[in-house]
């Protein structure tokens, strides 16, 4: 799984069946210590995180596909759960909330 | 999923089985602040809509063919939305990171 941090959202009318209803959340992939690392995701949001919010992603259809409950679908990153802390090596590199 | 935008169209009458009447489309993926970033790619239209200039985001890998009516095609990118608008979040809730 991977830590990214919500940094907008994709507003879209037109789109695959899974999406419909969906809120598209854009998320900055995080490193170890919790900084961008340059990359990103458009994920379906399952836990209802926002604005500024750490997150965990999840980023393997099957599993995508299970949690939303709908196959075939085209569907690979969601967000499965807003993190707290972030520990690496014993220091704390993130404390949220 | 990834930005892109649709800079063009691909026709091919001789293709792989399962690939009739799927429309082929020429994607530059962008970066999160919509610059191009990497080389443009052929994706399927996943949704019949996008048109040229068009902002779109697309998946990869095993996922495209699953934005197909047939999902068991030689397909490896697809447009599975359209873009209306890209919000980005102004106000961080709280405030700076922590370090």
């Amino acid at each position: 799984m991977k830590i990214g941090r919500v940094v907008g959202t994709v507003v879209s009318t037109i789109s695959s069946p899974v999406f419909e209803g969906r809120r598209l959340l854009l998320c900055d992939l995080l490193d170890a210590s919790g900084n961008p690392e340059g990359g990103y995701l458009i994920c379906v949001d399952t836990v209802g995180s926002g604005a500024g919010e750490a997150v965990l992603i999840l980023d393997e259809g099957n599993s995508a596909r299970q949690v939303i409950g709908m196959s075939p679908a085209p569907i690979r990153a969601i967000v499965v759960g807003v993190v707290d802390q972030l520990m690496v090596d014993g220091e704390l590199v993130l404390r949220e909330g | 999923m990834q930005l892109a935008r649709v800079t063009g169209t691909l026709v091919a009458s001789v293709k792989a089985d399962g690939l009739e009447g799927v429309k082929f489309l020429i994607v530059q993926p962008l970066s999160r602040r919509q610059e191009p970033e990497g080389s443009p790619v052929v994706a399927a239209d996943g949704v019949h809509m996008a048109g040229p200039d068009e902002l779109v985001y697309i998946v990869g890998a095993r996922e495209a063919a699953q934005a197909l009516p047939n999902t068991f095609v030689p397909v490896d990118h697809a447009i599975v939305g359209i873009v209306d608008a890209v919000e980005e979040l102004r106000d961080r809730a709280r405030g700076e990171e922590q370090r």
